[in-house]
C-alpha cells in the first residue's frame, strides 16, 4: 500500500507506540491523585506538554491538552466570542478554514455575532489589504489558519499577527496541518491561540492541544474537575496525551530533515504528473504551499472513481468531487479559488508523509497515468483521438433530479 | 459503501466505448453535477438492440450503473428496453447506497433518450 493522504490521518509511528504502551498497561494512574502512580502519569502529562510547547515555541504553561484539533478550534473561537461579547460581535475569518471553524462562526451567528469571511485569490491567499479593511470597532478575533488542508497554501500570518496586535484583537491560528511539518513560531507570528493536533503528526487520534499566551482570557467549553489549570477539565488522556508528546519531539527533533525530503517528493511529484499527464492542472499557489501537499485537477474525469481506481492499485489519496462528498457538494476550498464545479469533481489531493520515498512517486505516477487515461477513455468529454478535452453542446446538458 | 457488483462494474466496466453512426445517441447530465452519460444503440430491423455502448463522466455508482443498464437492453427491443426502471438497475448490482440512487436513473434517462433518438429517426 502506498499512503499519500497523510492530511487526513498519519500511520503512528513506532517510537509514538512504545512511549505509549505502559500508559495502557501499568501505569494507569490518574494525574491528578497524589500517590506514586498519579504522580507517574502526571509526570508523563508535563513531558509531553513541554515537547508540545518546544514545537512551536511556546511556554510550557501555555499548552492546555484537548481532544483534538476539532476542540481546539471550538474552544478558541467560542472562547473568546463568549467571553469579550460586551466588548463587541464581530469575527473575521477565512473562507477556506476548517470547518471546526466555519460551523462554530455559523454557530455564533445563529447567536447574533458578526462574522466576515475574507476570500483568497486563484491561489488560495488572503489579502493583507481585505483584512485591514475588514476590521472594526467591535472587532474580537481574527482566526486564520496556518496551512490549508486541502490545498496546503499557506498564509501570511506573521503579518496577520502584526496587524491583529496593532489593532488590539485576539488572533487564533489554527495550525492542525502546519505544525511539525514547517516551523511554527508563536511568538514571532504574535499568536494568541493556537490549534494543534496528534493524529496529523504520526501520533495517536483523540488528543491535541491548544495553546493561549499567558494573559489571555477564554470563556470555558468544559467545565468539571478543574483540570488543565482550571481550564480544560476532564481526566487527562494520559496515553493518548504522552503519544502526541513524543511525536511533538520527534517532530521538532527532525524538522530539518522532514522538510527536506518531504520537499523532494512533492516536487518530483508535481513534476512528473505536469509532465506525464495532459491537461493536469496544480491547485493552489505552488510556492507557498506546504511540503506534503500535492493537489491537481484532471480535466474530463471524476474524483471518486480516481480515488477508487487508485484504491485497487493499493494507493490512497483525496478528492474534493461532488460525488465523494456526503453533502454532494464540491469541495468549498476549491470553489473559493473561483474553479467551475466541473473542474472540481476531477480534483486529487495526494499529501506526503514521511513513510513515502521517490520509488513510491514513480509508482504513483505511473498508476495515475494509466487510471486517468481509463477514466477518459470513457469520459464523453474527453476526445479519444486527438488526447484533448471536448468542449461539448451544452444544450446537451439536462439538469439531473438532484 | 458500494456492493461487489457494483466494483465489478466499475472496475471491469462492459460496453464503454460509442458507436460511429448509431441508430440513436442520449445524453443526461451535467458536468457541473458531476454526471454525465451518453448512450449509443445501434437498433436492427426487428427493433432489437444490437449494440449499445456508453460513455461516461462520474463517480463509481455512475459508472457501474451504466455499464449495468448496456448489459441489460443489449438483445432487448426498443419497447421492452423502454421499461427498465432506475429500481432494475440498481437492483441487478445489488443495491445502490441512497445518496447514489440518482445515478440510476441517470442511466435510465440516458437509455430513454437514445431510443427517443432512435424513434424520431426513423420516422423522418
Amino acid at each position: 500500500m502506498i499512503y499519500m493522504d497523510n492530511s487526513a490521518t498519519s500511520p503512528v509511528k513506532e517510537e509514538v507506540f512504545n512511549a505509549m504502551v505502559p500508559y495502557l498497561k501499568e501505569e494507569f494512574g490518574n494525574p491528578s491523585t497524589f500517590y506514586k502512580l498519579g504522580r507517574n502519569a502526571k509526570k508523563a502529562v508535563e513531558e509531553a506538554r513541554e515537547n508540545v510547547a518546544k514545537l512551536i515555541n511556546a511556554d510550557t504553561r501555555e499548552i492546555i491538552f484537548t481532544s483534538g484539533g476539532t476542540e481546539s478550534d471550538n474552544m478558541a473561537i467560542k472562547g473568546v466570542a463568549l467571553k469579550f461579547e460586551d466588548k463587541g460581535k464581530h469575527i473575521i475569518t477565512t473562507e477556506i478554514e476548517h470547518p471546526a471553524v466555519l460551523r462554530t462562526c455559523e454557530f455564533l451567528e445563529s447567536r447574533g455575532y458578526e462574522v466576515t469571511y475574507l476570500p483568497v485569490n486563484e491561489n488560495g491567499i488572503i489579502s493583507i489589504e481585505d483584512l485591514k479593511n475588514a476590521i472594526r470597532e467591535d472587532t474580537i478575533l481574527i482566526s486564520v489558519m496556518h496551512a490549508n488542508n486541502e490545498i496546503g497554501t499557506i498564509q501570511p500570518i506573521e503579518e496577520v499577527g502584526k496587524i491583529a496586535k496593532e489593532n488590539g484583537i485576539i488572533f487564533h491560528c489554527d495550525a492542525v496541518q502546519s505544525v511539525g511539518k514547517i516551523p511554527v513560531d508563536v511568538k514571532e507570528a504574535n499568536i494568541d491561540l493556537l490549534s494543534i493536533s496528534s493524529h496529523k503528526i504520526y501520533g495517536p487520534k483523540g488528543v491535541g492541544a491548544i495553546f493561549i499566551r499567558k494573559g489571555v482570557r477564554l470563556e470555558l467549553l468544559i467545565h468539571g474537575g478543574g483540570q488543565e489549570n482550571g481550564l480544560r477539565s476532564g481526566t487527562e488522556n494520559v496515553p493518548g496525551i504522552v503519544g502526541f508528546g513524543k511525536a511533538a519531539e520527534l517532530a521538532y527533533e527532525h524538522l530539518d530533515e522532514n522538510i527536506a525530503k518531504l520537499t523532494e517528493l512533492r516536487d518530483s511529484l508535481i513534476e512528473k504528473i505536469s509532465d506525464r499527464i495532459p491537461e493536469a492542472y496544480l491547485n493552489g499557489d505552488r510556492e507557498n504551499r506546504l511540503p506534503n501537499n500535492v493537489n491537481f485537477r484532471f480535466a474530463a474525469i471524476e474524483g471518486e472513481g480516481l480515488i477508487l481506481r487508485l484504491d485497487a492499485k493499493g494507493i490512497n489519496g483525496a478528492t474534493g468531487s461532488a460525488c465523494s462528498s456526503k453533502s454532494l457538494k464540491a469541495s468549498y476550498v476549491l470553489s473559493a479559488l473561483g474553479l467551475e464545479d466541473a473542474e472540481i469533481h476531477g480534483s486529487l489531493r495526494l499529501s506526503l508523509g514521511t513513510e513515502n520515498s521517490l520509488e513510491d512517486v514513480d509508482v504513483v505516477v505511473d498508476a495515475l497515468d494509466e487510471v486517468v487515461a481509463g477514466l477518459r477513455r470513457m469520459s464523453p468529454l474527453w476526445d479519444n483521438e486527438n488526447n484533448e478535452s471536448l468542449e461539448l453542446d451544452e444544450s446537451k446538458f439536462t439538469d439531473p433530479d438532484h | 459503501m458500494y456492493s461487489e457488483k457494483v466494483m465489478d462494474h466499475f472496475a471491469n466496466p462492459r460496453n464503454s466505448g460509442i458507436i460511429e453512426n448509431a441508430s440513436g445517441e442520449g445524453t443526461v447530465g451535467n458536468p457541473t453535477c458531476g454526471d454525465l452519460m451518453t448512450i449509443y444503440i445501434d437498433v436492427d430491423d426487428n427493433e432489437v438492440i444490437q449494440d449499445i455502448k456508453f460513455e461516461t463522466f462520474g463517480c463509481g455508482a455512475a459508472i457501474a450503473t451504466s455499464s449495468m443498464i448496456t448489459e441489460i437492453a443489449k438483445g432487448m427491443t426498443v419497447d421492452e428496453a423502454l421499461e427498465i426502471t432506475r429500481n432494475d438497475v440498481a437492483d441487478a448490482l445489488d443495491g445502490l447506497p441512497p445518496i447514489k440512487m440518482h445515478c440510476s436513473n441517470l442511466a435510465a434517462d440516458a437509455l430513454t433518450e437514445a431510443i427517443k433518438d432512435y424513434k424520431s429517426k426513423k420516422s423522418e
